[in-house]
């Protein structure tokens, strides 16, 4: 236990740092910020104006929550290259001779990230308000909804964590996001419904868990349309997205928090 | 010993740090100095040996190490977007030294360091020589008894060497075990009681600055005349003041004087030149370098050696069985085992 409490105490001294860092160079934060702002104002009007209303519903309303998703992802990339930085930068290093817990660096990392997702959903939500998107459930349900968001995120934040100590350098963590989270976050019911793909990435976008935590916080904000109205899905992970988000949410833990932190333990900059 | 896939970083290196002194590490790019810190400060797992620092296995118990160690490692590790003040308190926060405690001692190491009015500015905004100063001010947060250093004035001008320099040797005499990585023999020399050279991931001499010079022969007088009729008188001249046999190279007029006595040698010298109405084209006093510690300890210039040097005279495959260790002791009653 008291392993655990020291942990924690050093990670929120890690955590701290990156707080800080966000303070003095505002950039990343305004970057993953104006990003989806972009994406919102732009998929509303633009492909909105082409989009029927997918089940029945306004398509800026069902587009808000699909952006929420694909911004936090994103901002679960922030602890890869933070880490990709301060391994190029030798910081790791001193992380690493000083006695603090081991996994600290990365707990600090990580929860400096669901920090910054918090603000950012704060601000997207402020944005998609303006554009027509309302919550029609209740509190607790949004609160779910949000809840299930930030979960998802930090469980891609310990992959990038990974991946941001076996590539070094941030150039190398960009482009290798670049080329893997965007694919990913899109072919989902992430813009468009999904039922008009090919087969071959219909089948993908079914089983992405993007997809089922799209649906799933569509669903507990209240935007999808009236029961009747609604296409039941084929594909089991779409019947409960809860459950399938929450399981690979799972899955992701327990792959990379150990291998993350087996990483970081053997991390040498250069 | 340590290998990275076919390249052997480390191959023999067994060293012993009485408490209180200081070691200095010198060898050119590539010979394994930071391999070794690395190592002794639980950065990095050797494939085969052992190492204690403080008394403590530093494969065993690396939290305990890490406790009583402070690093500063090649590059400086300075969190940038952090102020000076916050890089220090942050690291004080992590060897656990208690909120009040860690901003008391960053503030009295900025004082130290001269950093007091660039401390609450972002380390992005430091020189070159002012990172290294406060990373190495991150390495005594704790005031550990054991302070590895590496390569702490590479890349720095000659004034702020000469400003590291003084603040080290201060260090040093507060009493600290300090191993001290450099490529100049000039640095180890000032700082180091002891020094061991390495080359391809083996220590190949040890001994303080003296012997080690004593080995290379010391430094010297090299003296180039305008006239061939010159030489003669300048031989002469100059071997009333030299330590061991002149030697001349007449088709480039130049002859070389070992000597013992530093600048004033050089004066008398010159003296003694000029009143023998000797003309001269070129005079200088040149002190050993690790270029000739090396020329006279290899036989063969310190090149840098990316390659993990294969094939080169130094190069270790089919060394002796590497089984070593390195002790690296604060407690002299625990330490010295040999
Ligand atoms: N991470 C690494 N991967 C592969 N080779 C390495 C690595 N680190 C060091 N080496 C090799 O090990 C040898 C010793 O390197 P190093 O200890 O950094 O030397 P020094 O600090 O004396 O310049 C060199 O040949 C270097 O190329
Ligand atoms: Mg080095």
């Amino acid at each position: 236990m008291n392993a655990v409490l020291g942990a924690l105490a050093d990670g929120s001294v890690v955590a701290k740092r990156n707080l800080i860092h966000i303070k003095r160079v505002p950039d990343l934060l305004i970057g993953t910020l104006i990003s989806p702002i972009m994406f919102i104002l732009l998929f509303a009007y633009v492909f909105g104006s082409a989009i029927p209303a997918p089940d029945g519903v306004n398509y800026r309303e069902w587009l808000v929550p699909g952006i929420f998703a694909q911004t936090v992802i994103f901002g679960g990339t922030i602890t890869g290259m933070g880490l990709a930085t301060d391994m190029q930068k030798g910081i790791i290093d001193r992380f690493r001779s000083l006695p603090m817990a081991q996994p600290a660096v990365l707990i600090g990392r990580t929860s400096s990230d669901v920090v910054t997702n918090i603000l950012t959903i704060a601000i997207m939500a402020a944005t998609g308000l303006a554009v027509g998107w309302r919550i029609r459930t209740s509190i607790p349900e949004a609160v779910l909804g949000f809840a299930l968001l930030l979960l998802f995120a930090y469980a891609v934040s310990w992959a990038m964590a990974y991946i941001g100590l076996l590539v070094r350098t941030p150039e190398a963590f960009q482009s290798l996001t670049f080329l893997t989270v965007f694919p990913v976050t899109f072919i989902a019911n992430t813009f468009v419904p999904i039922d008009n793909f090919p087969t071959v990435l219909k089948v993908v976008a079914d089983w992405n868990p993007v997809s089922s935590l799209v649906l799933a916080t569509r669903e507990l904000f209240g935007n999808v349309g009236p029961a009747g109205l609604v296409r039941a899905p084929e594909a089991w992970s779409l019947q409960h997205p809860v459950a399938y988000t929450l399981i690979w949410v799972a899955l992701i833990l327990l792959v990379f928090v150990p291998v993350a932190s087996r990483q970081y333990k053997r991390a040498t900059s250069r | 010993m340590k290998r990275y896939g076919k390249v052997t970083a480390l191959a023999g290196v067994d060293l012993v740090v009485p408490q209180g002194t200081v070691l200095s590490l010198l060898g050119p790019n590539g010979a394994g100095k930071t391999t070794t810190v690395r190592i002794l400060t639980t950065l990095l797992e050797p494939d085969e040996g052992s190492a204690t620092v403080a008394g403590v296995d530093v494969l065993r118990e690396p939290r305990q190490v890490r406790r009583r160690i402070g690093l500063s490692g090649q590059y400086a590790a300075v969190d940038e977007h952090l102020t000076g003040f916050e890089n220090l308190d942050m690291v004080g926060r992590l060897y656990h030294l208690g909120r009040r405690r860690s901003r008391e001692r960053a503030r009295e190491l900025l004082e130290l360091f001269r950093l007091t009015e660039a401390g609450d500015r972002p380390a992005k905004t430091y020189s070159g020589g002012m990172r290294r100063r406060l990373d190495l001010a991150g390495a005594l947060v704790a005031e550990p008894p054991v302070l590895f250093l590496d390569e702490p004035t590479t890349g720095l001008d000659p004034r702020s060497r000469m400003d590291m320099w003084d603040l080290l040797s201060q260090m040093v005499r507060g009493g600290t075990t300090l191993l001290l990585t450099t490529q100049y023999l000039e640095e180890a020399e000032r700082l180091a009681d002891d020094i061991a050279v390495i080359d391809h991931g083996r220590v190949i001499a040890r001994g303080t600055a003296d012997q080690l010079k004593d080995q290379v022969g010391g430094e010297r007088i090299e003296v180039v005349v305008t006239e061939d009729a010159g030489v003669e008188a300048a031989r002469a001249a100059l071997q009333a003041i030299a330590v061991g046999e002149v030697v001349v190279e007449r088709h480039s007029r130049r002859l070389v004087a070992p000597v013992s006595g530093g600048a004033a040698c050089l004066v008398e010298a010159l003296r003694r030149l000029d009143s023998a109405g000797v003309g001269i084209l070129d005079a200088g006093l040149r002190r050993p370098t690790m270029d000739d510690v090396f020329l006279s300890l290899t036989g063969r210039p310190a090149e840098e050696d990316v390659e993990g040097g294969q094939g080169s005279p130094g190069a270790v495959p089919g060394g002796p069985p590497a089984q070593r260790r390195i002790d690296l002791d604060q407690d002299a009653s625990t330490g010295m085992r040999r």
